[in-house]
């Protein structure tokens, strides 16, 4: 008995030893901050849960001499209601949980605070949400301090800028040539947000001098507006072609929804967050049709990633990602940085983030200096989708720069639009 | 002169919606002595009730908004009987109850369905050119029933026996007490009509407004600032405040583009304005004279 005790002992003892694979090292906490009761905060969850199931499916993260699990954190900031709850949960996603890494963030004004008080700790924060420049005009200005912060997701608010001009391009070539109009004339309608005021302010100087076309108004509201009617109706008073629209809060739906209800004689274009989540559809009861909206992800083949990515996501969470699901591909990005540092240090890696030149999910993954995701044909382009009969479609790049993902659709004119100006 | 129609019709459409609520408030105040804070949370209460019944369950529209007005009401009545009348004399105590009330409806139903963006299909489809005025269907129907809403209290109140006794109530709870009247079940009754008020506004509005957890905190803002325009408890104040304060919002969206995110600051300028001159209120009591 005492022998078979003893050999007990030894086998359980060889086990331990044999069977302290790289995984029994203490994992890598992933810090995932974002508002998680919404959309935008599920998108962050749920991209990185994705993300973090692969790589620990495929063994973990090799640092050095050991494979390392990730562990994720879940850090609900509530941004979207209270900007000291998202100060809290970042301090406590360091100071409590002791996370490695941080990725996340949407709200501007919130992604502000959080990303200071991750730069004190010096932890590499990948920004999936926020799109103001100010976020790595940072990084420049101050670069010892900022180094750990890097946006990839969305493309910051001067690009998202170019490519609503190249949407609105698009669309009014459409418009001269269907409905033989000649000088077109745009209201511009942004809510009232920090993040917005640089594509206002480059649209108010851009569309005249530059596109030949005539602003005949910019209408700021609340971004949690509950009724645009008055400014719809406005609008049809300016006898505008085209409201360009600029989006990232409920104000989206409800101003899509009521532009549909009211058939106004305009073409949609622009930015509309709303109108990237699968249930904008149903959430419009289907009148917000031919909304256009600069977006992050279709089902269109951007890379090779993104079909198989956007299908797993769908059939996982029953909704197609946004673009704050590029938690996805910010953890790839860490397991790839850390992996060719061989170390969780945070300069280390942070030398190695820059560095990065990688295919994802979303197009091609470059740093520029300052941190911020670079955008072009040849790098990540973005793309622009259009609500068509039920579904979201890609509709842009169709040829732009010789850009063209498989699977886009040609972009479709309201049919009230071509009945009013076709009277 | 376009223009001036389109703040008109706009106007008219914000201040009989908003009249509906800050009617309900204002009963239950005067009659009461109750603020309730939770007006509209009931009222996104409905809607979501509504949102469940229709979309989730797929119950009829009309029946949706029926079962949702009773039970919005039932809920309103369970939260007086819980967390209002056992400290209905202490005004502040109510106050802070109500916030709670509404801060654990929304939480409820944040909780419940996220901070996803909810709609539901109108009753009518459609628009109609108004003197040149694109008004969908849906808002007419909206004004409409705003209108024979408020008609309808207004004869309650000024026709029936029962409106005579909260009515009188309203104006001294002591003596209407003195007189024989069970001021309780006069509160009790005021509380289920102003509830339902909250919930068949949220069953009018629901299909042109967006569903989510924090839908009550706008609508409760406007309602303070109508209910204080127009004499805190005054029901024919809260009508005449609530039209005010619609105009306003509407005057900001077309006179002010660049700021028509300053339609709610404009609209609460108004009634400080209003009290710095008159703070009573347009149809209220002096607060020196109450006391």
């Amino acid at each position: 008995m005492k022998r078979l005790a003893l050999v007990g002992t030894i086998v359980l003892g060889l086990l331990c030893f044999v069977g302290q694979p790289a995984l029994a090292a203490p994992p890598i906490k992933i810090g995932v901050l974002g508002p998680m009761a919404f959309t935008q905060g599920e998108g962050h969850w749920n991209g990185a849960t994705l993300a973090a199931e692969e790589i620990n499916t495929a063994g973990g993260i090799q640092v050095g001499g050991e494979k390392r699990a990730i562990e994720l954190v879940k850090v609900d900031t509530n941004e979207f209601l209270s900007i000291p709850d998202a100060t809290n949960a970042t301090e406590m996603a360091i100071s409590r949980h002791k996370v490695d890494f941080m990725v996340g963030g949407f709200r501007t004004e919130a992604v502000q605070v959080m990303q200071d008080i991750a730069m004190d700790a010096k932890k590499i924060f990948i920004g999936c949400g926020a799109a103001h420049p100010e976020l790595c005009t940072r990084v420049t200005k101050d670069y010892n301090r900022y180094k750990y912060w890097f946006r990839l997701t969305p493309i910051n608010s001067t690009y998202l800028g170019k490519v609503d001009f190249l949407l609105l391009a698009m669309v009014a070539a459409e418009m001269k040539k269907a409905l033989g109009l000649e000088k077109l004339k745009v209201a511009i309608v942004a809510e009232k947000a920090a993040w917005a005021d640089p594509i206002v302010k480059a649209a108010e100087e851009t569309l005249p001098a530059k596109m030949g076309m005539e602003v005949v108004g910019t209408w700021r509201p609340s971004p949690v507006a509950k009724d645009c009617t008055a400014e719809l109706t406005a609008i049809q008073r300016t006898g505008a072609h085209i409201i360009f629209t600029t989006f990232s809060s409920s104000v989206g739906l409800t101003f899509a929804k009521q532009w549909g209800e009211l058939k106004v004689p305009a073409a949609n274009v622009g930015i509309n967050v709303e109108s990237q989540k699968s249930g904008f559809w149903s959430a419009t009861g289907g009148k917000a049709e031919y909304t256009v909206t600069v977006n992050t992800l279709a089902r269109v083949k951007i890379t090779d990633k993104t079909i198989p990515f956007y299908d797993k996501y769908l059939e996982r969470f029953k909704e197609a990602p946004n673009y704050t699901a590029g938690t996805y591909d910010a953890l790839f990005l860490i397991k790839e940085a850390v992996e060719k540092a061989g170390s969780t240090n945070s300069d280390k890696v942070v030398t190695e983030l820059e560095k990065i030149d990688s295919l994802d999910t979303a197009g091609r993954v470059v740093f520029d200096k300052s941190h911020d995701i670079t955008w072009g044909p040849k790098h990540i382009t973005s793309i622009g989708t259009q609500w068509q009969d039920g579904k979201m479609l890609c509709v842009w790049p169709n040829g732009w720069e010789g850009v063209t993902f498989e699977g886009t659709v040609p972009h479709k004119l309201p049919p009230w639009v071509i009945e009013h100006y076709k009277k | 002169m376009a223009m001036l129609l389109d703040i008109i019709i706009d106007g008219l459409i914000k201040g009989s919606v908003y009249a509906l609520l800050a009617i309900g408030f204002s009963l239950v105040l005067g009659v009461a002595r109750i603020i309730n804070i939770a007006h509209t949370a009931l009222f996104m209460t409905a809607a979501y009730l509504i949102y469940i019944g229709s979309k989730l369950m797929g119950l009829p529209l009309l029946l949706a908004m029926t079962a949702a007005v009773v039970l919005t009401v039932l809920l309103g009545l369970v939260v007086y009987r819980l967390f209002i009348q056992p400290i209905q004399e202490h005004e502040a105590a109510v106050l802070i109850a109500t916030i709670a009330v509404a801060m654990m409806l929304q939480e409820v139903f944040l909780m419940s369905f996220g901070g996803h963006y909810l709609g539901v299909p109108p009753l009518v489809e459609g628009f109609l050119h108004i003197l040149g005025v694109k008004v969908t269907m849906q808002h007419l129907l909206a004004l409409g029933l705003s209108l024979v809403m408020l008609f309808g209290v207004r004869q309650f109140l000024m026709k029936t026996r029962l409106g005579l006794a909260l009515r009188s109530t309203a104006q001294d709870r002591e003596v209407a007490n003195l007189m024989g009247m069970d001021v309780n079940r006069v509160a009790l009754l005021t509380v289920a009509i102003s509830v339902g008020l909250a919930a068949m506004t949220g069953a009018i509005v629901v299909p042109l407004i967006t569903v989510e957890p924090t839908m009550w905190m706008h609508p409760l803002i406007m309602m303070l600032a109508i209910v204080v325009l127009g004499g805190l408890g005054s029901i024919e104040g809260s009508f005449v405040g609530a039209y005010i304060l619609g105009f306003a919002e509407s005057l900001v969206v077309f006179m002010l583009p660049m700021g028509s995110f300053l339609k709610d600051s404009v609209a609460l300028s108004v009634m400080i304005l209003v009290l710095l001159i008159r703070p009573e209120g347009l149809f209220g009591v002096s607060f020196e004279e109450e006391r």
